[in-house]
């Protein structure tokens, strides 16, 4: 019997199966069907007759090879091509040891053992052959299913690296936003802020109105008066020469000189108040330029005073000053400056008439203002101004707070809260000087100033 | 006739020694000068009865015109002098002030001295 039908049957079987021939490759399906019933009725007729056994065996080795060429030449059964290499071996064997048993049978039958031994290897061959490819096959497939897996691993992995870029932008995008919102009402902030404070300077340039139309409005009166005097006392004069009573018409002409002067030193006070007035109004040029203190001082508290009356026509204080006539000019900016002294200043009167609406006996408020030079071997030359009242001192729990920007302990409405502040300010950070204040809780307070005077 | 004068600016008292000249020298009027209220009060306590008019002007440093006037009406009632108060605030509040506290009359800076010469020559009829 041989194995070739069986070989044939197997392979056959084996490509329906794992090509699934019908499927993929149905023009050879049918071819193949033929082989396979042929194979198995020739295998039958093997089995049974021992007749046509070279034959058949030559009909079974020229099938499987056909079979096997088949298989090797079609690119459709590229996949079973190591089947060509697993049986061609034993083909071959099978054909060699044919054809020696045609030509010489004595021969055949002498080296019978060989032979079959031979065949055995070559049968073994294919089966070796047959079981790597498997294993190769198997662990290809390993690979790929692992390249696959590891394909859609990366996927995966790109994927979320893309969403996570997407939510880092998001969230980038957020941050900005939120940081230009805060930068935009940064610039509100700042704009709110420059406005109160320049509403705080017109509140205090308000005040100082009243006040200073007061002042100017006294030599206005002068100016006015004298002149008229002047032109009742020229007609007079003239009245006199035509008398020909020259001596007294000589005195009159002296009276009128006396009240020129006073005439033109009352214009000119009045017109040193309007350029006051104006300088305080125009934004600070924050020049240090030489500056009296002492008359700075005094017009402050004077246009402090008055635009106080003004306001409030029960507000009445005495003041005092007492100045130190050595200081000589001091480089400062007088516009701010000007500004601190009226703070505190007003805010010395405010305490003090506080104080007098309690109504005790005997009390007179009084503020007083004092400069005085400070000279000394370890410091640089300064000059002390002080600004001291007998109202109600500042309480112990408010003394820190009040250089704070927005503190105030006077109603609504009655004041920004800057003033302090403001002045700290310009003294400390414009000036390089100092701000403080010595005070007595229910019996007055003195803000003390001290300027270097370069 | 003695007017005693209150302000604290100073011109004043030679604003009206010009304005007044002729009646000084005729001796019709007499003035004094006082610069502030308690100097005022001070004056009229030494010379008792001999200032007749007061003027006086209502906001000065200390002792207030206002203040003034209440204590003239309140101490000199024999006769009372009579008082008129010159100010640079001519508002109703002053006024009404003034008034209560029984001033004889309410003038207004830039004082027209016709006027006043006017007003004085009523009072002393």
């Amino acid at each position: 019997m041989s194995t070739e039908f069986i070989i044939i049957i197997l392979v056959v079987i084996y490509l329906r199966r794992a090509l699934k021939a019908k499927l993929f490759i149905p023009e050879w399906h049918d071819k193949l069907q033929l082989l396979l019933y042929a194979s198995i009725g020739l295998l039958v007729v093997q089995v049974v007759t021992d007749n046509f056994r070279i034959i058949l065996h030559w009909v079974g080795m020229i099938m499987l090879a056909w079979l096997l060429y088949i298989l090797n030449k079609h690119e459709k059964f590229k996949e079973a091509r190591f089947l060509v290499t697993a049986i061609v071996p034993y083909l071959v064997v099978s054909f060699v040891i044919e054809v020696i048993r045609l030509i010489n049978v004595d021969l055949f039958n002498r080296w019978h053992s060989w032979t079959d031994a031979i065949q055995t290897f070559a049968f073994i061959w294919g089966i070796g052959t047959w079981i790597v490819t498997r294993r190769q096959r198997k662990e290809l497939i390993k690979a790929r299913q692992k390249a696959i897996e590891e394909e859609q691993n990366n996927k995966v992995i790109s994927a979320m690296k893309a969403q996570l870029e997407v939510d880092v932008a998001e969230r980038t995008a957020e941050l900005r936003k939120q940081k230009e919102e805060l930068e935009i009402t940064l610039d509100e902030l700042k704009a709110a802020q420059a406005q109160l404070i320049q509403s705080e300077k017109m509140a205090s340039l308000g005040e100082l109105t009243a006040g200073i139309a007061h002042e100017i409005q006294n030599p206005l009166n002068f100016v006015n008066n004298f002149s008229e005097v002047n032109k009742e006392l020229l007609a007079e004069m003239k009245t006199e020469i035509d008398s020909g009573n020259f001596s007294e018409a000589k005195n009159i002409a002296n009276d009128i000189q006396d009240n020129e002067e006073k005439i033109n030193f009352h214009g000119k006070r009045a017109d040193a108040i309007v350029k006051s007035m104006l300088q305080h109004s125009r934004s600070s040029s924050g020049k240090k330029e030489p500056t009296d203190i002492n008359a700075l001082a005094d017009e402050y508290l004077r246009l402090s005073y008055h635009g106080l009356r003004a306001k409030d026509k029960s507000f009445n204080a005495k003041f005092e000053t007492d100045f130190d006539d050595s200081i000589q000019e001091i480089n400062i900016v007088h516009q701010d400056i000007g500004r601190v002294l009226l703070n505190l200043i007003n805010n010395a009167f405010y305490s003090v008439s506080e104080k007098q609406r309690r109504e005790i006996p005997g009390y007179e408020p009084t503020i007083k203002v004092s400069t005085k030079r400070l000279r000394d071997s370890f410091n640089p030359d300064r000059v002390e101004i002080r600004v001291a009242d007998n109202g109600n001192g500042v309480p112990k729990k408010v003394l820190d707070k009040i250089f704070q920007p927005f503190f105030t302990t006077k109603p609504t409405g009655l004041g920004t809260g800057l003033g302090l502040s403001l002045s700290y300010d310009i003294i400390t950070r414009g000036h390089g000087g100092e701000l403080k204040v010595e005070t007595k809780e229910g019996e007055g307070a003195e803000f003390i100033i001290i300027l270097p005077t370069q | 006739m003695k007017i005693l004068v209150v302000d604290d600016e100073r011109d004043i008292e030679v604003l009206f020694e010009q304005r007044f000249r002729r009646e000084i020298k005729t001796g019709e009027i007499d003035f004094a000068f006082a610069y502030s209220g308690e100097q005022a009060l001070d004056y009229l306590n030494q010379h008792v009865h001999e200032a007749v008019l007061i003027l006086s002007d209502i906001n000065m440093p200390g002792m207030s015109g206002l203040e003034l006037l209440r204590h003239i009406k309140q101490k000199f009632s024999h006769p009372p002098p009579v008082v008129m108060m010159i100010t640079a605030y001519g508002d109703a509040e002053n006024y009404s002030q003034a008034m209560r506290l029984g001033a004889d009359d309410f003038l207004t800076k830039p004082l027209d001295f016709s006027v006043l010469k006017e007003k004085l020559k009523e009072k002393v009829q």
